[in-house]
């Protein structure tokens, strides 16, 4: 078989035909880019849900009150109120695979200072919380042990509050604001954290001492959370069953009795966002493939026309000297050249696109190199696989009929 | 008939051909047998239907006949597969036809190159080679690189002529190869066959024009499926005296 002939007169007849070639492109440029734009935004959004995840802490085990329901967290467990300051104390004392513990209580309100006022929420934790999030004190101070054994009114607040509040520019640190009427030194500015995927303002926080919230806001006697993380992300598990064997010991829990708490790790929470956007990524993946088999479905149906208009073409090719096999590697040459050249403009296309829909409406991207090779296999396969039957029917051809045909 | 010694490029035996059309069997050859030797100008006449075309497509290895022994150069033919008879035809045959059949919006030269863009044994400056040489015996070396739509009927004919040139076939086979063209271009073009004859091609030239058989050098012709007539032209007119004695502003 002469490649390189083959090749030349596969190139030369589509040369002859650059706009219904153009037009046959179209079908797989359109594909492929779709299948590159799509897949770049979906693992653009589950790789930023993950790092943002990642920032709370991979290690974080959270215990919330009340059992677990099928389906997933339970929410609004707050009203359940099996969580109690003693279940917080043991576990801090007990627990073996933690590095860190903040229980969390948490009130909505008015914030006041001077003549401005912001609505937020402030929440009851302990020390911990700031090793548990990541979080870090960027001017002043944390609360300490004597705080929380006073319930001090004293808070540490993020900048969104402190630029709420403090709109004349004044040092955050020192200043008193009131929350339901309770005055508030703040002690400490957090460090910015910016926004998280979901949009959350991870700034917008007030952390005061959990008593002071249990007793000065809320009176309550029970927790609406614990937090916790784990010493190293592996011992996760661990630590989560050495925490529901403790509070179920602590709620007296009989073998065989479900449990009237829930401890999640940071982990499953992350599984639970991501699968969805997983999802999401295959229905947009599946969409933009049935746009890449359409596009070969174009391929056959032009390689049909072509090899019928051609009939006479491949009749003279036959009685020079042509065999089958030669007719059919034309055609097939044609056909891959046609759907590997629209890929390659594909993947161009779709990589500008992606980055189009980063630049103008700001969504996270990522293109995975993966999914630009796959494409490009499957744009050749489909190439082979639609150009297969055209090409064969023009290898099949009589050469005394084909020669005739008008 | 003659005997000097020549090689036979053809040789036919009791040549048969059927095709069933249903359940009825039409007999297209009904045992053509003879010998066409090196360097001949053979011309085939005959009614329509009588058998022709599907000679012309058995000699050129396109079509196997249902029974008979055909040698071309030496070789048996009958019992060669597809694909054989197509390297065969690719280095044993030159074909001209009655529409010419060039590929559209190509050079002449990549036109004549065709039938060695299938012989891997070629190589492509040779294949360029053999091409402009094929164009300049037909007349044709100023219009290498004119494409198919540039040329006149005439033109494309030579074009066509030197493609089936350009792989030194044994035998050159031309079925009505100037049924298209009017009476000056046709004489033109049997000129151009006289001159290929004069340099000892071996060629077969079917035609329905009882004329042109005074220009070659044996006639053979056929009625109903079997060879009719078979003699050889005791005396050949010059292609181009009668060229040069036809009327110069004649309108076809
Ligand atoms: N593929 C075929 N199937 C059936 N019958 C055929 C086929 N090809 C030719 N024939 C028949 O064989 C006979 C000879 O046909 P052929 O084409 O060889 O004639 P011809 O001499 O070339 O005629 P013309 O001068 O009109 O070209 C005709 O009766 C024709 O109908
Ligand atoms: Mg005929």
């Amino acid at each position: 078989m002469n490649w390189t002939n083959l090749f030349k007169i596969a190139l030369k007849a589509i040369a002859n035909n650059k706009l219904r070639t153009f037009l046959t492109m179209l079908g797989i440029i359109i594909g492929v880019a779709s299948v590159i734009t799509m897949l770049a935004i979906g693992h653009g959004s589950k790789q930023s849900i993950q790092s943002q995840i990642s920032k709370m802490g991979s290690n974080m085990i959270m215990i919330m009150p009340g059992a677990e329901r099928r389906g997933g967290v339970r929410m609004g467990g707050s009203d359940m109120q099996t969580l109690k300051l003693s279940d917080y104390q043991s576990l801090k004392d007990e627990c073996t695979y933690i590095a860190a513990i903040s229980p969390s209580v948490s009130a909505s309100g008015q914030l006041i200072f001077g003549g401005n006022n912001y609505s937020s929420q402030i929440s009851g934790v302990s020390q911990g919380y700031l090793t548990i999030r990541q979080l870090d004190i960027d001017d002043g101070e944390m609360f300490d042990d004597n705080d929380i054994a006073t319930s001090a009114k004293v808070c540490v607040i993020g900048t969104t509050i402190a630029k709420n509040l403090f709109t004349a520019g004044e040092e955050p640190v020192g200043q008193i604001i009131r929350f339901k009427n309770i005055p508030f030194t703040v002690i400490g500015v957090l460090k910015s954290k910016g926004y998280n995927t979901m949009g959350q303002d991870q700034d917008d926080v007030v952390l005061a001492p959990f008593t002071t919230v249990m007793k000065r806001i809320n009176s309550v006697n029970y927790l609406q959370m614990i937090y916790a993380s784990a010493i190293t992300e592996d011992q996760t598990e661990q630590a989560i069953d050495e925490i529901s064997d403790i509070l179920r010991t602590n709620h007296k829990i009989q073998d065989g009795q479900p449990d009237n708490f829930n401890v999640r790790s940071q982990e499953e929470l992350s599984s639970m966002m991501t699968s969805t956007t997983s999802l999401m990524t295959i229905l947009l993946a599946c969409v933009a493939g049935i746009s890449l088999v359409v596009g070969g479905i174009g391929i056959m149906n032009i390689m049909f026309v072509s090899v019928t208009e051609r009939t006479k073409e491949i009749g003279l090719r036959m009685s020079v000297g042509a065999r089958g096999k030669d007719i059919l590697t034309q055609f097939l040459i044609e056909a891959i050249m046609i759907s590997i050249t629209g890929g390659v403009i594909g993947v161009l296309v779709g990589i500008l696109a992606a980055y189009g829909v980063k630049f103008f409406a700001g969504w996270p991207i990522a293109i995975q190199p993966i999914s630009v090779v796959m494409s490009f296999a499957v744009c050749s396969i489909t190439g082979i696989f639609f150009g297969w039957y055209p090409a064969k029917k023009a290898a099949n051809l009589d050469p005394i009929e084909a020669i005739r045909y008008e | 008939m003659e005997d000097n010694g020549k090689k036979k490029v053809i040789s036919l035996k009791d040549i048969r051909r059927d095709f069933i059309v249903g359940s009825e069997t039409v007999h297209a050859l009904r045992g053509v047998s003879f010998d066409i030797y090196e360097g001949e100008f053979v011309t085939i006449m005959g009614k329509s239907g009588s058998g022709k075309s599907t000679l012309l497509n058995t000699l050129g290895c396109l079509d196997t006949p249902t029974s008979g022994e055909y040698y071309l150069d030496g070789i048996s033919v009958r019992k060669m597969s597809k694909n054989e008879r197509a390297v065969l035809r690719n280095i044993k045959i030159g074909f001209v036809f009655q529409s010419y059949n060039l590929l559209a919006k190509t050079t002449a030269i990549e036109n004549v190159e065709l039938p060695l863009m299938y012989n891997p044994k070629v190589s492509s400056e040779q294949r360029k080679q053999a091409a402009i040489e094929s164009l300049k015996m037909v007349g044709l070396g100023d219009r290498l690189y004119h494409k198919s739509n540039q040329m006149s009927g005439g033109q494309m004919q030579r074009v066509a002529i030197a493609r089936a040139l350009v792989n030194n076939p044994a035998v050159i086979l031309a079925d009505e190869a100037t049924g298209n063209l009017d009476t000056r271009t046709s004489f033109e073009i049997l000129v151009l066959f006289q001159k290929l004859h004069a340099e000892g091609k071996t060629i077969i030239f079917v035609t329905h024009n009882p004329e042109i058989l005074q220009y070659s050098q044996r006639n053979i012709t056929l009625a109903d499926g079997k060879v009719k007539e078979d003699v050889y032209n005791t005396n050949i007119l010059s292609a181009a005296d009668a060229l040069a004695a036809l009327p110069v502003n004649e309108e076809d």
